[in-house]
């Protein structure tokens, strides 16, 4: 019997040990990001890049956020950028997130002739590769007037996010009895009335996932925001790339590494707060509804 | 499935006989425009676009459109051009590897965690948290850490091992595999989520009759529990090929498509031909053939959802 002990023990210690050497592997880059943003270029240039700081020093921090010279740009730092990208997320997860809901109310409970075509036209929108859009949205932003700006930019990303947020609500409508809304409608309640009293009310998860999965992804997105915005419009995204790779004297790895948490911490603060929903949001799309 | 209540064109309210007014008439349009303005931009911006690329795909296109149609020569040109031609195969190498690669770690991880761990949140979240990192943030760090004048490489020299070398994103055989680690470390944890969801949801009672049965654990896995999990891989796989179809702006913060176009992809170039170079009928004629790769992914995948259904 010891045996049998001694095997089970060993199959456990195996088991852990794997799972802290992947832990590790996805720990790394993370560490490594934070440890050089916190060292002096001095430091790395007599060392490497992988080693634990001598002294802690914030200097890269400043220098990323403000002080580093980014392309041509006047303003200096990552800044600008950031502040460009909380412009364009609000409105864009905003937007996007009420006409998917409004959506997908419709296409639960009200129902009209040709409501499942319409869906599954929609659908298509969630797989469509952005390139085989992005020149005809590139000319039709430039008729608009709004090529090279943050509104152009926040309109590109309610149009392509629509798909996505009415794909949640519907699913997560499609689930809650019909009966609800019969009974609303033979007290005399109306379209509106029955989606503020009834259907709002029980919305707040999926209000919650759908809001989380906009913000990571017009946050993280860097195809639109490099093809659509100019220098004055930038998101963080194409800000960040552009100092990682404007190669005019030394490569600073601090100041890129500090750069890149910057450009990190809003979506990581959001998954560290709220990661049950974020991760609902990511197998909603692949789990049948 | 749920079958949700469907209002036919009136708003259910029982009325009593007497004329429909003009508010009960509006009202039952409201559902219809509340959606029309998606249906339009559905129409305009989805469909509309995709028929506007394939129609600049056909025309002789530079930098700005021209409606001058050269027939297939822009398809013609496009598989004549060295570039493309490297892209695609990249976009193989790559789109195979890392689908085999986050398949396989995906579901070793589930397994692994799925035996009743202690700290299992805490694992969890460790090994999704790159989904929410941009992938520029992601090809910036495994940049640096695969810079063999600094990273890695010069960290195992340091521990004493002189003669370590791991310099593939600066040789061009093998930038392409380092754009697999960074994309499989971004993704991984995905798929893990996926495959612990899917074990959560299979039956005990099979799992414990083949316990009763004396099978063991392996058989049991290999048996039972993997093959149930069909659904998963198959979403997993559709997933991922999106993913590394649409790849852009990790391999072109990772590596630029460098050295010289050794790690180039459908998207980079799509974007710099149409962008930088001033080939735009080009430019549209390789977005087309991303397009059908990824169409000729997803039928199957649609046909066997609407075949589920169906079942329902």
């Amino acid at each position: 019997m010891t045996n049998k002990r001694y095997a089970e023990i060993t199959g456990r210690s195996i088991l852990y040990a794997i799972l802290a050497i992947m832990a590790l592997y996805y720990l790394l880059p993370l560490m490594l990001m934070i440890t050089t943003s916190f060292r002096s270029m001095d430091e790395i240039r007599l060392g490497q890049l992988i080693a634990w700081p001598e002294t802690w020093t914030a200097e890269a921090w400043r220098l990323a956020w403000s002080e580093a010279q980014i392309g041509a740009r006047s303003e200096r730092g990552l800044k600008p950028y950031f502040i460009n990208s909380i412009i364009m997320v609000i409105p864009a997860v905003t937007i996007s997130t009420v006409i998917g809901a409004l959506n997908g109310y419709v296409l639960s409970f009200w129902k009209f002739k040709g409501a499942n075509l319409f869906f599954g036209m929609m659908l298509f929108g969630c797989f469509l590769p952005f390139q085989a859009i992005l020149l005809p949205q590139a000319m039709v932003l430039g008729k608009l007037g709004i090529s090279g700006s943050i509104v152009g930019l926040i309109f590109t990303h309610v149009v392509y996010g629509i798909a996505f947020t009415t794909l949640f609500f519907r699913n997560y409508y499609v689930t809650i009895p019909g009966e609800l809304i019969k009974a609303a409608q033979l007290d005399g309640a109306g379209f509106w009335r029955i989606f503020w009293r009834i259907i709002l009310p029980l919305s707040t998860p999926i209000l919650v996932v759908s809001v989380i999965w906009q913000f990571t992804q017009i946050w993280n997105d860097f195809l639109f925001g490099v093809s659509f915005s100019d220098p004055s419009s930038q998101p963080v995204t194409v800000g960040l790339n552009n100092l990682v790779n404007s190669s005019t004297g030394e490569r600073r790895y601090n100041v890129d590494m500090a750069g890149a948490i910057i450009a990190a911490l809003p979506t990581l603060a959001v998954y560290v707060i709220a990661g049950k929903y974020f991760v609902r949001g990511l197998t909603a799309g692949s789990v049948k509804g | 499935m749920t079958q949700s209540l469907s209002s036919k064109s009136t708003s259910g309210t029982t009325r009593r006989t007497r004329h429909v007014s003009l508010g009960d008439r509006l009202a039952s349009w409201i559902p219809k425009l509340v959606v029309s303005p998606t249906l339009l931009i559905t129409l305009i911006f989805v469909y509309g676009f995709v028929i506007w690329t394939a129609v600049l795909s056909f025309t002789n296109s530079r930098i700005l459109p021209r409606y001058d149609f050269v027939g297939w020569d822009n398809y013609v040109r496009l598989f004549a051009n060295e570039r493309w031609m490297v892209a695609l195969k990249n976009l193989g190498v790559y789109a195979f590897l890392f689908i085999a690669i986050c398949l396989i770690i995906g579901l070793l991880m589930a397994i692994l965690l799925d035996q009743r761990i202690r700290a299992e949140g805490a694992l969890r979240t460790i090994y999704l948290y790159p989904m929410a990192l941009s992938f520029i943030v992601t090809g910036t760090v495994w940049k640096w850490m695969l810079n063999p004048q600094v990273g890695l490489e010069q960290f195992m020299i340091s521990l004493g091992w002189e003669s370590f070398r791991f310099d593939w994103i600066v040789n061009p055989d093998f930038s392409i595999y380092t754009v697999v680690i960074a994309a499989v470390w971004q993704s991984s944890g995905f798929v893990m989520a996926l495959f612990l969801a899917g074990l959560r949801g299979v039956d005990d009672s099979i799992i414990k009759a083949a316990q009763i049965d004396g099978a063991s654990p392996i058989t049991i896995y290999t048996r039972i529990i993997i093959p149930s999990l069909r659904p998963v891989f198959f979403s997993a796989f559709i997933m991922l090929a999106h993913i590394a179809i649409k790849s852009f702006d990790l391999a072109l913060a990772l590596t630029g498509g460098g050295p010289g176009i050794s790690s180039d992809l459908p998207a980079i170039f799509m974007f710099q031909f149409s962008f930088n170079r001033g080939q735009m009928g080009i430019g549209a004629a390789s977005a087309m053939i991303m397009l059908l790769g990824i169409v000729a992914i997803l039928v199957p995948f649609l046909y066997s959802e609407l075949r589920v259904k169906k079942d329902d």
